[in-house]
């Protein structure tokens, strides 16, 4: 086997793990091959983090993925992706694995964690039974040390009780503890290299926070070098030793984590630097002449448009089981022309308040005046007048439009509905100043919503939102799901059109960054309650609430040099809470 | 359809892309249903979609033009000498695929069978498409008691054997016995009544996915009437998966006619000509080494409804991307996700469960991607081309 | 950096602890959320073997209290049904009776009363497993169950094995040759199976194993010898192939089987068409899953991917539509045995029809329709039994 993969010239010079070299890979399709990306060059040395960042179809998964050959059956690779062999007997090709060899190399040299922990993790098998299967692959029979080596590991990453929980389900795992677990089964293989794919996207800031030590944990006690593909330069400014920036398929600039941050050289690196929202940063919009638009009238003057006293949710539970209660009497205001952030992870009920204020979702409890109705125990009949003053932007791009809709058709409905026109031909002209105001070209209303990208898309969304002039506006994670640097300018247009309408908005989002940069006033949400309201600038900077504080701690700075400290003060902060 | 939308995920301005004719327009002819399918179909999947297409055009040709193809009416026991035609006589000149024990043709009666397979087919399945997608567009947007009891109702009637159901009916709407079109009518309802629930099922699904969509909030949020949210919404999106069931039921259609026939619960020989009919006829034939009354007829079954499962099975290869042999390119460069199953899907209900994974089997497999598929669309521009 | 080694080694755990200790997620779009992560939070307070939760005994007893709607349903629906086309006996003897010696007879029988009446005293009697009458040979329906059930167990229970062997065997076969020869050869044999009536396949068997080849009996469960054996036995259970074992005696036992295999081929096929394409199905779906994916990143091999991994997450919903293709294979039997003159439920019930007893007719199709509920809900707690979402 060593025959078939050793050169007599060594690729990898002796601190190097891993060289990626000219890589190429394209995917056949019906319409013809794709190149995903183009002569990729990169070294991966030993006992780093190397963070490849990029944004959408920069190709930095199919990279990651080339270097244990993971691609579907229609891919096709050129280049080469030397790894040095763990046991230090020389190097081999990757890319010119395959059968037996590949399976071997697969979690032996290389392992992978992914971006889904919930969808990574066999559900009907014991993550034991899991942990141990990786090292049956690779040869290890004896029973009782296979269950011994998965309890350890599993105490290793973290996962309390390890002995008793080897034997549960995946199911029975929260969300970061499955991420815990994964990473376990890369790990209980002792690879030399570690790849995670966004390993902490689908997961909470402050779990992604204990994700990220745990990576840390495996370059520094596991002695593995780490290859983490992420989007959040936040991420990358946190735990990478090294930069690879990546762009339509090509690495555009590679280096030194500080130099990447400090003195990026590509015009590309310097833009997603300047696009990413920090704390403390203040969005100012210019207007077609480059006067700095500000809002004339001070918010605190406006009248009342929204006001929660005491509002519960609750969802009724299944047979026999409890309510659950996603908002737990809650109190707030919202001005016109006030933007009121509301901040939240996963489950402390943040959308559901939202789509409270909507009239999407009926109030159990309490009251919630909007606009002059009370939300609780309302009739849709009294409520639909009020509709045309009400706008929403949904957080999924993809699905917000009816596909088999036109974005003319579906930017006039609300026109329609309201019957402002009564036709879609009748309201183009409308339509058309309507995309121009979020800055799409007229064209595009005789386009289908899959035509559009996510950023464009969510700009017709607010143009739809936006239509009936509304004097409140809910926007539920409104730019979650865009790269950053569309994120940018869809929130600078955002900002631009709230000041020039005026109207009242909650704006919610799990991203204490991207509030920070729009807000005048935030709310901190927590398993259905309010646990710190006040100005933006107080909950920031004089955060009162120890979950809050816990949450800006959590959030990593897009600086490697503040990053470190900010990281001491989380891990000051844990050690507090114990 | 909503194929499209699928297949041409694209992030503009990506010069890699410009190359490729997904974004190029698509002529008008390649818009139609079944031509968009064969475009995408590769390999032998392509044969086998082709297969069934030819076999279900030719068993159409054959029930429109039977007048003209059938030497003899399918009732005819007598030349037009007025000489009765032998009994059991051996496929030969003058009657080539030979005689029942009746004295009937057993070409001419095959040939006419495809005209009442065909007619039967057209009215069960036109009958509880609109029976079943009314109910489940209904059921599955009100939810409430209502749907609780008509879902109730749907899976207690879909459990049960559908040819004892299709009996039952039969025995109502013809007291089981039958003359000319009231035969065929009996015949038609009967099969109605039996896949309304799986129509009813698999829109209800559909709808309940996509009513939770945030099309359908946001036209709810801007205050769109019910009636609106229904027909312009809900209605097209939810109907995507109709062909593949349609193809498939009208199959079971045939085979549940054939074993009413078979029991005796079809069509009089004299009214129409039904192949279960002859092939009951044909039980004691065998026995005594007449093979020919009951071959032809039955060949013809397993032909027609071998055509029509191989176009719908091939329908369902090509709707879920799971099973398609090779993905078009805006699937590769869309997202990975939606070719996931969702391991999270927890089962609730004992009938919710059954009711998934139920739709695996009748094909609409589109409905168990709900929560796939919504969030390969929000990660489409997170992840577009990453994998 | 080694100080914070130090201490990002010692985070994670109570972090952990606290992560466990969360609220479930709420699921802003799909309403009422469920509750996850109950049982882990519990779990980790009170740390204890993993057992079958009370969600389990929860998801037993509502599947099974779903029985009684679902027969209720169908016994409403079949009785008014049967009764819209009139009443029973002039159904039955219609032409053969003058209009006075009818009258009597519907009015003996309380026929002439209101349906609801009719109805409800049907339903009083169900409780009490009865059935009805049979007016043709005058027997309870319930009796009948008891002589001619056996036999339709039999069947069913051999073809349901052919269906197994064969289904489950070609289904993996096609999902580990996936496109290619194989794969297309399996697929259209199995398009054929489903598309070939029972009765047709029946016929054709019979004309190439008996007419032609004359290797195998054409119709009914034994020969006349045999059932002169099977008097002698004590308590013969129903099962031939049982009882040919009680008797010890070979030939009894080969006549048997040699009369039950082209019943249980024509009526296996049927049912092992369906279950290959919902084997392949949901192994390829399960095989093209993200945890299959993360299993090969290990290094796990396709082979134990496909026969160990994918296949026990396929097995959920194989084993819940399989269990749903026993009403199928019921409605087949009474094809099947019309076709082999095999004496069971559907063979009378098929004689019934002809005689148009309308009373026996509606007594079998509730019995079948009861069978088919309870079978369903056993397989739906065995898939259950398999998927540790609905066990803990």
């Amino acid at each position: 086997m060593s025959e078939t993969t050793t050169t007599a010239t060594p690729h990898l010079g002796k601190d190097e793990l891993a060289r990626i070299d000219d890589l190429s890979v394209s995917f056949m399709t019906d319409a013809g091959s794709i190149k995903a990306i183009d002569g990729v060059d990169f070294t991966i040395p030993k006992g780093k983090v190397v963070g490849v960042v990029g944004e959408s179809g920069s190709g930095k998964s199919v990279t990651a993925r080339s270097i244990i050959k993971l691609l579907p059956v229609t891919a096709a690779t050129s280049g080469a992706v030397y790894l040095a062999r763990r046991d230090g007997t020389g190097e081999l090709d990757a890319l010119a694995l395959s059968g037996e060899q590949l399976r071997r190399m697969r979690g032996d040299e290389a392992a992978m964690v992914f971006q889904e922990p919930g969808s990574v993790l066999n559900p009907v098998f014991t993550i034991g039974w899991q942990i141990e299967e990786g090292l049956r692959a690779h040869g290890l029979k004896d029973k009782k040390e296979l269950r011994a080596k998965a309890v350890d590991i599993l105490k290793k990453v973290g996962i309390p009780d390890a002995e008793t929980r080897v034997d549960y389900y995946p199911h029975q795992f929260s969300g970061g503890q499955k991420q815990r677990i994964v990473i376990a089964m890369a790990l209980v293989l002792n690879p030399g290299l570690i790849l995670a794919d966004e390993p902490t996207t689908a997961l909470d800031v402050t779990v992604q926070a204990e994700i990220l030590d745990l990576l840390r944990l495996a370059r520094d006690e596991f002695g593995a070098s780490v290859l983490i593909i992420t989007h959040n330069m936040g991420v990358v400014a946190d735990i990478a030793d090294q930069v690879v920036v990546m762009y339509r398929g090509h690495v555009v600039e590679q280096g030194d984590v500080e130099q990447i941050f400090y003195h990026p050289q590509a015009e590309y690196t310097q833009r997603l630097l300047a696009a990413v929202p920090r704390i403390g940063q203040q969005l100012t919009v210019h207007d077609d002449e480059g006067k700095a638009l500000e809002r004339s009238s001070d918010w605190r003057q406006e009248p009342v448009a929204v006001e929660a006293k005491g509002l519960t949710i609750t969802y009724p539970g299944r047979l026999m089981q409890p309510d659950f209660v996603a908002v737990d009497g809650v109190d707030f205001t919202i001005h016109r022309s006030e933007v009121l952030g509301l901040v939240g992870e996963s489950g402390s009920g943040k959308s559901t308040t939202g789509r409270a204020i909507a009239g999407l979702q009926k109030v159990s409890g309490g009251s919630l005046n909007v606009l002059g109705v009370e939300m609780n125990g309302v009739k849709e009949r009294d409520f639909k007048p009020k509709r045309a003053d009400i706008g929403f932007v949904f957080q999924d791009p993809g699905s917000s439009f009816d596909p088999l809709m036109t974005i003319a058709e579906n930017v006039a409905e609300p026109l329609l509905v309201h019957h402002k026109y009564s036709s879609v031909a009748d309201a183009k002209d409308y339509v058309g100043d309507l995309l121009e105001m979020v800055q799409l070209p007229r064209a595009y209303m005789n386009r289908f919503p899959h035509e559009l990208s996510g950023g464009q898309r969510q700009r017709a969304s607010l143009a739809r939102a936006l239509a009936l002039k509304p004097s409140l506006l809910i926007a539920d994670e409104p730019t979650s799901a865009l790269d950053v640097s569309v994120q940018a300018k869809v929130l600078e247009l955002f900002k631009k059109l709230q000041i020039e309408i005026g109207f009242a908005c909650l704006f919610i989002t799990h991203d204490l960054a991207v509030v920070d940069m729009l807000a005048d006033r935030i709310m901190v949400m927590h398993q259905g309650r309010i646990v710190e309201h006040g100005d933006a600038d107080q909950v920031i900077e004089r955060p009162e609430n120890p979950y809050t504080r816990k949450l800006l701690a959590s959030l990593p700075v897009p600086d490697p040099r503040e990053q470190r400290a900010h990281r001491e003060h989380l891990h000051a902060l844990a050690a507090e809470a114990v | 359809m909503s194929d499209n939308t699928a297949n041409t995920v694209t992030v503009p301005g990506d010069e890699r892309l410009d190359n490729l004719k997904v974004r190029k327009p698509v002529p008008w002819l390649s818009r139609l249903p079944l031509a968009k399918d064969l475009s995408i179909a590769v390999g032998w999947q392509k044969g086998m979609l082709v297969a069934g297409l030819v076999i279900t055009a030719f068993f159409l040709l054959v029930a429109i033009f039977a007048p003209v193809i059938a030497p003899y009416g399918f009732s005819q026991i007598k030349g037009a000498n007025g000489v009765a035609f032998p009994t059991q006589s051996a496929p030969g000149a003058g009657h080539i695929w030979g005689t029942t024990v009746g004295g009937f043709d057993v070409f001419s009666r095959t040939v006419w069978g495809t005209r009442t397979a065909v007619i039967a087919i057209v009215i069960a399945v036109l009958l509880s498409i609109f029976a079943g997608v009314l109910l489940g567009l209904v059921s599955g947007y009100f939810g409430g008691w209502v749907d609780r009891v008509l879902v109730v109702i749907a899976d207690a009637i879909y459990s049960f054997p559908s040819l004892l159901l299709a009996i039952l009916m039969a025995i109502v709407i013809s007291g089981g016995q039958s003359s000319l079109w009231g035969g065929i009518l009996a015949s038609g309802l009967s099969i109605t009544v039996v896949y309304i629930p799986q129509y009813f099922r698999t829109i209800r699904a559909e709808v309940i996915r996509i009513k939770e969509s945030a099309y359908v909030e946001s036209a709810k949020v801007v205050g769109a009437s019910t009636w609106r949210i229904m027909t312009k919404h809900l209605l097209r999106n939810s109907t995507r998966t109709l062909p593949v069931i349609l193809t498939l039921n009208s199959s079971e259609a045939i085979l549940t006619l054939a074993g009413l026939g078979f029991l005796g619960f079809g069509i009089e020989p004299t009214a129409a000509a039904e192949w279960g009919y002859d092939l009951n006829r044909s039980v004691a034939d065998v026995t005594a080494g007449i093979w020919w009354t009951a071959i032809f007829p039955g060949l013809a079954i397993v032909l027609i409804v071998l055509g029509i499962t191989l176009v719908g099975e091939s329908l369902n290869d090509l709707a879920d991307p799971r099973l398609r042999a090779r993905k078009s390119a805006g699937e590769v460069v869309g997202s990975i996700e939606d070719t996931s199953v969702d391991p999270n899907e927890k089962p609730g209900e004992a009938n919710e469960v059954a009711a998934e994974l139920e739709s695996l089997r009748i094909a609409a497999a589109a409905d168990e991607e709900s929560g796939g598929a919504d969030r390969a669309d929000a990660t489409t521009e997170k992840e577009a081309r990453d994998e | 950096m080694s100080q914070s080694a130090i201490q990002s080694a010692a985070v994670p755990e109570p972090l952990a602890r606290h992560e466990a200790e969360k609220k479930p997620p709420e699921n802003p779009v799909a309403g009422p959320p469920e509750q996850p992560s109950g049982a882990p939070a519990k779990a980790a307070e009170k740390p204890k073997k993993n057992r079958i939760s009370g969600g389990f005994f929860r998801f037993v007893v509502t599947r099974f209290l779903l029985i009684i709607p679902t027969v209720f349903i169908l016994v409403t629906v079949v009785f008014f049904v049967m009764r819209a086309t009139g009443d029973p006996i002039s159904a039955a003897q219609g032409g053969r009776l003058s209009p006075q010696e009818l009258q009597r007879r519907i009015h003996d029988a309380g026929y002439d009363r209101p349906l609801i009446v009719q109805y409800f005293q049907y339903l009083g009697n169900l409780l009490h497993g009865d059935l009805g009458t049979t007016l043709t040979d005058n027997q309870p329906v319930s009796s009948i169950l008891v002589h001619y059930g056996a036999a339709t167990l039999e069947l069913a229970m051999l073809s349901l094995i052919v269906a197994l062997v064969v289904g489950i065997g070609l289904g993996r076969i096609a999902a580990k040759h996936r496109d290619h020869g194989a794969d297309a050869g399996i697929r259209v044999f199995a398009i054929l199976c489903y598309a070939t009536p029972v009765f047709f396949l029946g016929l054709v068997l019979k004309l190439v194993f008996s007419t032609w080849l004359n290797v195998l009996p054409s119709s009914g469960r034994s020969s006349l010898s045999t059932d002169m054996q099977f008097n002698r036995l004590v308590s013969p259970t129903g099962l031939y192939i049982i009882d040919a074992l009680q008797l010890g005696d070979m030939h009894v036992l080969l006549d048997v089987l040699a009369h039950a295999v082209l019943p249980s081929l024509a009526l296996g096929l049927l049912t092992a068409g369906v279950f290959i394409r919902l084997v392949r199905t949901n192994v390829i779906s399960t095989y093209n899953s993200d945890y299959i994916e993360a299993a090969r990143s290990r290094g796990v091999s396709e082979k134990r991917l496909l026969s160990k991994h994918s296949w026990k997450p396929a097995l959920i919903p194989i084993i819940t539509v399989m269990g749903m293709q026993i009403a199928m294979l019921l409605a087949g039997a009474v094809l099947t045995e019309t076709t082999f003159e095999w004496k069971g439920l559907g063979f009378m019930l098929s004689n019934y029809l002809k005689a148009r007893d309308f009373v026996a007719v509606q007594g079998i199709v509730i019995l079948i329709a009861i069978i088919v509920s309870v079978v369903n809900f056993i397989v739906d707690v065995i898939s259950a039994l398999i998927d540790p979402r609905v066990r803990y």
